[in-house]
């Protein structure tokens, strides 16, 4: 024929992809970071927004000076190191001094990620192993809450002189703790996110809104979350009665601390999670045992970072002991779906 | 009206390029000057030649017969004389001995052909029927090519048949062959389902289509309206729809075990270009000499349907059409999901070659970008048909670890290629598998080393 000049690509089938990409990928989760992000600026003021700036800028100057000291491709277009960054500062209080969080990106990144290999290597969630070290390192200012704007100065609030610009604002979390239920916020201002708690985790509505669009898009399997926050609210329930603490305690309990946050985009993170549809629902019941035993009676009055970062460790035994029977394959015989 | 749409778990969505060729009449393509005749257009042993070269064949001779039992005879499409024998390249890129004919554009038939009256047809029996499948070298023509009659003999052996699927779904995206065929020639697809049914004792048949192809489907539905035994389906618009065992899930709830026959759970599969290859052999013993292929792709000027003499080179066909538009860079023989790349064009269209793809530099379809590290993300699992793990399976295939591989299932990978299509990572997964598999099934399958990775 006159019109081949070259010899003909020859490849293996299939010829055809679906031209949807991890960075593509990447580019839906922040936007779904987005609302949770907003509603911290917006609660929490500039403060938190520059907290985000640092976290990225420190995931970004990491990933690149690894991977040049590793003499690896540079990977900051994959979009990766950004949503590291993004997540970490989601999960930090506003008023966390900039350099720590700064640091805290970097910790993300060289600990959580790089030591392992680069992306897709990394057995533990980065963000919260960014934050474990932070919580590790600086025990104050990684509990040291500032109150949200517009929210009243009630009897929880006390002020502390060394800090200037902030009072300390004690979190519907710490109340919890203390069974000091008749001083939790009004339940409206805490699914609006108008409480003390870290940048991205106070907004229940913010975050439904990013986590539902990530399930929409097919970016998270449904089974984590649900599995997750349904084991939660037993837990809860069955705690919150034997207590005495009121029909209102596992919604709470749902709606606070990092608990939504963990259960969309921590608990959901790829690499970390299991691939098996099973290995999920074990992987959420998991999580949701652990927060409550760390909630209930752990010395933290939080548990979702460390209950994620311990399930972590289990999702290649998970996916090992969940493998799904395969088609035709002996067991119960397969329905049309 | 609304109908039920049937499916299997897993596959995935593709765009499927169908528009345009979907619409337009199949043309018949001019008789090529020589016909290729290779001696393996099917699955099984290669037929043996029975023609020397200086002999004259008439169109529709027999020119090799079938050798053993998984095997076909394979007939002139041309009428002229035999100028060679030798190999030559098929589609999937070996080499076959291949006869060729050069012709003398008389179309003259072996015996003129003619329709048997009702009667006779009526009072073949079952051996006459299959007889008639078999001599006139009918193989699946949807790109199997696992020879037909072979498939209506074996339930012989106690095993009953339920259900006859008849498998219009073509979820191969750019490919229009089988709807045209749908719109063209329904009653055919019906009376070859109807001998197949004959055939096998069954008193079930289902013509499948594909939701993409609904003016066939309600067609068929308004044409076996008054057949009892017949029964048409329409199927979700997924890939692989038209994978054997995932149609015979979609259709009737049961999955053939692994290593089984579909058989095995009582059900037979055909094309219907299959069944419209058989009514032709059945009513007029007419041979497969022709089928109808797409030509398609975004160097293709006029991309259409054509009914093709076997043996037409690829080039002969291409030109006909109207050329090529820019700089041809890659040929795909069948669709772009599990056809095959050639490496020239001087290849004959053969009983499976269902589309001839032809691409320019300018085709976004091939663009590939370099493999990056999996993420764990699990759209392969959630694609894989089978319900294997893809990307467990890649990471076995890449270490060499075969236990793994076997473990993971390995060898009930069909290729379908669904966990490459959506690897965002644009990891070759199933060509990472197919490796391995290679090398799990072979004789030395347990060997330590990956010969195709170090």
């Amino acid at each position: 024929m006159e019109n081949i000049t070259k010899p003909l690509i020859l490849s293996s089938s299939p010829h055809f992809h679906s031209r949807y990409t991890t960075e593509q990928a990447m580019k839906e989760v922040a936007l779904a970071c987005l609302p949770a992000a907003a509603a911290g600026i917006w609660f929490f003021g500039l403060q938190a927004l520059l907290v985000m700036i640092l976290c990225i800028a420190g995931a970004l100057a990491s990933e690149y000076l690894c991977r040049r000291m590793m003499s690896k491709p540079v990977t900051l277009k994959d979009g990766s190191a950004v949503i590291t960054g993004l997540l970490l500062a989601l999960c930090l209080p506003p008023a966390l001094p900039l350099w720590i969080a700064f640091l805290g990106g970097a910790f993300a990144i060289v600990i959580g990620k790089q030591v392992f290999g680069g992306l897709g290597q990394n057995i533990f969630n980065p963000a919260h192993i960014g934050r474990a070290i932070l919580v590790a390192s600086f025990p104050v200012q990684m509990t040291t809450w500032s109150p949200a704007r517009g929210m009243l100065a009630n009897a929880s609030t006390m002020a502390t002189p060394a800090l200037v610009d902030a009072t300390t604002s004690a979190t519907p979390m710490a109340l919890m703790k203390t069974g000091a239920m008749d001083q939790l916020p009004a339940l409206g201002q805490v699914i609006i996110g108008q409480v003390g708690g870290c940048i991205g985790e106070t907004s229940v509505i913010a975050i439904l809104l990013g986590g539902l669009f990530l399930i929409f898009r097919k970016h998270v399997d449904w089974r984590i979350p649900t599995a997750y926050l349904g084991t939660v609210l037993v837990l809860t329930t069955v705690f919150g009665t034997v207590k005495g603490y009121g029909m209102m305690y596992p919604i709470y309990q749902l709606s606070s601390g990092g608990l939504m946050l963990g259960a969309f985009f921590m608990a959901t993170d790829w690499v970390t999670s299991p691939v098996t549809k099973k290995g999920r629902l074990v992987f959420g019941l998991g999580l949701g045992i652990l927060t409550c035993l760390i909630r209930f009676f752990g010395g933290l009055a939080e548990g979702v970072c460390y209950s994620i970062l311990l399930m972590n460790i289990l999702t290649p035994m998970i996916d090992r002991y969940t493998k799904g029977r395969i088609y035709g394959g002996s067991g119960k015989e397969g329905k049309p779906a | 009206m609304k109908y039920e749409r049937k499916t299997f778990p897993g596959g995935t969505h593709i765009i499927d390029y169908k528009g345009f060729t979907n619409s337009l009449e199949t043309v018949a393509a001019e008789a090529p000057v020589r016909a290729y005749i290779p001696m393996s257009m099917h699955i099984g042993a290669p037929s043996r030649p029975l023609v020397e070269i200086g002999e004259e064949v008439k169109m529709g001779q027999k020119v090799a017969e079938s050798q053993g039992f998984v095997s076909v005879p394979a007939h002139a499409s041309v009428s002229g004389k035999v100028v060679a024998i030798h190999r030559m390249p098929i589609p999937n890129g070996r080499m076959v001995d291949t006869i060729v004919i050069e012709n003398d554009f008389r179309d003259e038939w072996l015996t003129p052909l003619r329709q048997l009256p009702r009667d006779t047809v009526n009072a073949m029996d079952k051996a006459a029927l299959q007889a008639k499948v078999l001599e006139a070298g009918v193989v699946g023509m949807g790109g199997a090519t696992f020879p037909s009659h072979v498939k209506y003999v074996v339930p012989q052996d106690g095993k009953k048949v339920e259900v006859i699927i008849l498998n219009g779904i073509e979820c191969e995206p750019f490919l229009t062959a089988d709807h045209r065929l749908m719109l063209e020639q329904p009653e055919k697809i019906i009376s070859g389902l109807k001998y197949l049914l004959r055939m096998t004792d069954c008193q079930r048949g289902v013509i499948a289509i594909e939701e993409n192809k609904m003016d066939a489907f309600e067609l068929m539905i308004k044409l076996t309206e008054n057949e009892p035994q017949i029964e048409t389906v329409v199927c979700m618009e997924k890939y692989p729809q038209g994978s054997e065992k995932q149609l015979i899930n979609a259709i009737t709830g049961k999955e053939v075990p692994p290593g089984g026959l579909p058989i095995d759970v009582g059900v037979l599969v055909n094309n219907v270009a299959t069944a419209a290859a058989i009514a032709d052999a059945v009513e007029w013993e007419k041979p497969l000499i022709d089928r109808i292929v797409t030509l398609n792709g975004n160097a293709i000027k006029k991309p259409m349907n054509y009914r093709v003499r076997i043996g037409t080179l690829y080039e002969d066909l291409i030109a006909q059409s109207g050329g090529v538009i820019g700089e041809t860079v890659k040929i795909i023989s069948g669709g772009p999901m599990m056809g095959f790349a050639v490496y020239s064009t001087a290849i004959p269209v053969m009983k499976g070659t269902s589309g001839i793809l032809v691409f320019n530099e300018e085709s976004h379809v091939l663009k590939r970008e370099t493999e990056g590290p999996c993420v764990r993300c699990a759209r392969c699992v959630d694609a894989c048909p089978m319900r294997l793990e893809p990307t467990t399976l890649m990471k076995a295939a890449k270490k060499s670890d075969w236990n793994r591989a076997k473990e993971y299932d390995i060898t009930s990978c069909m290729e379908c290629g669904c966990c490459s299509y959506v690897c965002p990572s644009m990891i070759p997964l199933v060509q990472y598998i197919r490796l391995a598999k290679q090398y799990v099934m072979s004789k030395d399958g347990n060997g330590a080393v990956n010969p195709f990775l170090v």
